[in-house]
């Protein structure tokens, strides 16, 4: 990998870091409000169910976490257990596309 | 070639490498949670009553601990990388060097929050 | 071993040397600090010997005194700091001008980009940075706080020419990107300089110019 894409990854992971944490802080006081009280099933889809707003701000949550988490990992994995060659990113890639559409099949869950 | 000396916690013990060291196994937890929290919302593909089911099971008093545990995690990890944003992208002042106390307080503050609100 | 008042821990590596053990191999040169030679760890962490005095660091009145980390040891307390200088080299650590000496002086206004060069410039080029470092421990290749600090200074230099050369050796994961602000540099280095913040620039530098295709 050249270091222009390695740049380019660092852009990324700092891009998705000021999305997130902008979706942390909003999805830190949901779950603070949400939890009064206890979870229910019925309290949750009521809130969601419908709300394109939530949809739209969850679906973007979704995809910077799909960006910062394989960056993240990428260092941790070279650093700390000495995995560092083509095969890394190519799983990373993987691990990318994976939390996209598990995340994107968890928000039209709760969505639809 | 000959062999050579390593850091040891002598050498790391400072504010902004436990600060790091926070960052890192927060962002590690963090990652290896996602796919299990994914996976439980869409459980209510499978309608509100498999979601509802899923959410019993949560009240037991050790996941209770655990999402709490989760709370200060995801508050940590967004306190700490804040710092990092300043420490990067801001111009080099003296205070950034406050910042990892800063990060610490308002994640307990989150974590505490979280265990009023239960 | 004698304890004498402002003793130094490079004092008493010399009392071992001449009274104990003729046999131990250091380094040193000025013994004030400006050479930058004297570098070991002392009870773990990485100092200027010369200048760091034993009442400061002695543990319950022990010294622990071994070679830099991070560097191959040659002997007893003597490493071996070529990769060291090399990497300065393939950081672009030299001054590239463009006046030749029949032209006059460039006046370089001393506000704004000199106070960051006037900032990183005391380097002594001690190790103690690249000794303290983990990122250096945990990836080879990485360029190290003392040479990308020194790409820095010419990065913001008014004067200098290849910028854009210097940004592309230090980008990417051998290069600026790799540093996790750790700063065990910045806590460590003898001369108050923070690489930490000059590599902080080169990130921002390197990912402006390869925003705009330059890199």
């Amino acid at each position: 990998m050249s270091a222009r894409t390695q740049t380019f990854l660092w852009i990324g992971q700092r891009a998705s870091a000021a999305v997130l944490a902008l979706c942390v802080l909003v999805h830190l006081c949901t779950i603070i409000y949400a939890v009064r009280g206890g979870l229910s099933a019925a309290e949750i889809l009521g809130r969601t169910r419908g709300n394109a707003a939530w949809l739209g701000f969850y679906s973007v949550f979704v995809f910077a976490v799909a960006v910062h988490v394989p960056i993240g990992l990428r260092s941790i994995l070279a650093e700390w257990f000495g995995w560092q060659d083509e095969s890394r990113d190519l799983v990373l890639w993987v691990l990318a596309a994976v939390l996209a559409m598990m995340g994107i099949r968890a928000v039209f869950g709760v969505f639809g | 070639m000959n062999a050579r000396l390593r850091n040891d916690f002598r050498a790391r013990n400072h504010p902004a490498y436990w600060a790091f060291l926070v960052h890192r196994l927060s962002g590690l937890a963090l990652a290896l949670f996602l796919p299990v929290h994914f996976w439980a919302l869409g459980q209510a593909l499978q309608g509100a009553a498999r979601l509802e089911t899923f959410l019993r099971w949560t009240d037991s008093p050790l996941v209770k601990f655990a999402e709490w545990g989760l709370v200060v995690l995801l508050a940590a990890h967004l306190t700490g990388g804040l710092r990092l944003l300043a420490l990067e992208f801001l111009p080099w002042r003296d205070w950034q060097k406050s910042l990892a106390a800063v990060a610490g307080g308002l994640a307990l503050i989150a974590g505490l929050a979280f265990a009023l609100a239960l | 071993m004698p304890r004498e008042e402002s003793q130094t821990v490079l004092d008493v590596v010399t009392y071992v040397q001449r009274h104990l053990d003729a046999s131990l191999a250091y380094r040193f040169a000025c013994r004030v600090g400006m050479c930058g030679s004297c570098a070991m760890t002392v009870n773990g962490q990485s100092r200027w010997t010369c200048r760091t005095h034993v009442s400061r660091v002695a543990d319950d009145g022990r010294l622990e005194i071994a070679p830099l980390h991070n560097l191959p040891v040659v002997r007893d307390l003597v490493t071996d700091m070529t990769e060291f200088f090399d990497k300065w080299a393939k950081a672009r650590g030299r001054f590239t001008g463009t006046r030749s000496r029949h032209e006059d002086f460039e006046r370089v206004p001393p506000a704004g980009r000199r106070e960051e060069v006037d900032a990183g410039i005391e380097c002594i080029g001690c190790g103690v940075c690249y000794s303290a470092c983990d990122v250096v421990s945990w990836n080879p290749d990485y360029a190290g706080p003392a040479a990308l600090n020194r790409a820095w200074t010419l990065v913001q230099d008014v004067r200098d020419a290849a910028t854009i050369e210097r940004l592309r050796a230090v980008a990417g994961d051998a290069g600026a990107h790799a540093c996790h602000t750790h700063m065990s540099c910045t806590e460590r280095c003898p001369k108050q300089i923070s690489p930490t913040a000059g590599i902080a620039g080169l990130k921002r530098a390197i990912a402006m110019a390869a925003l705009k295709g330059e890199l």
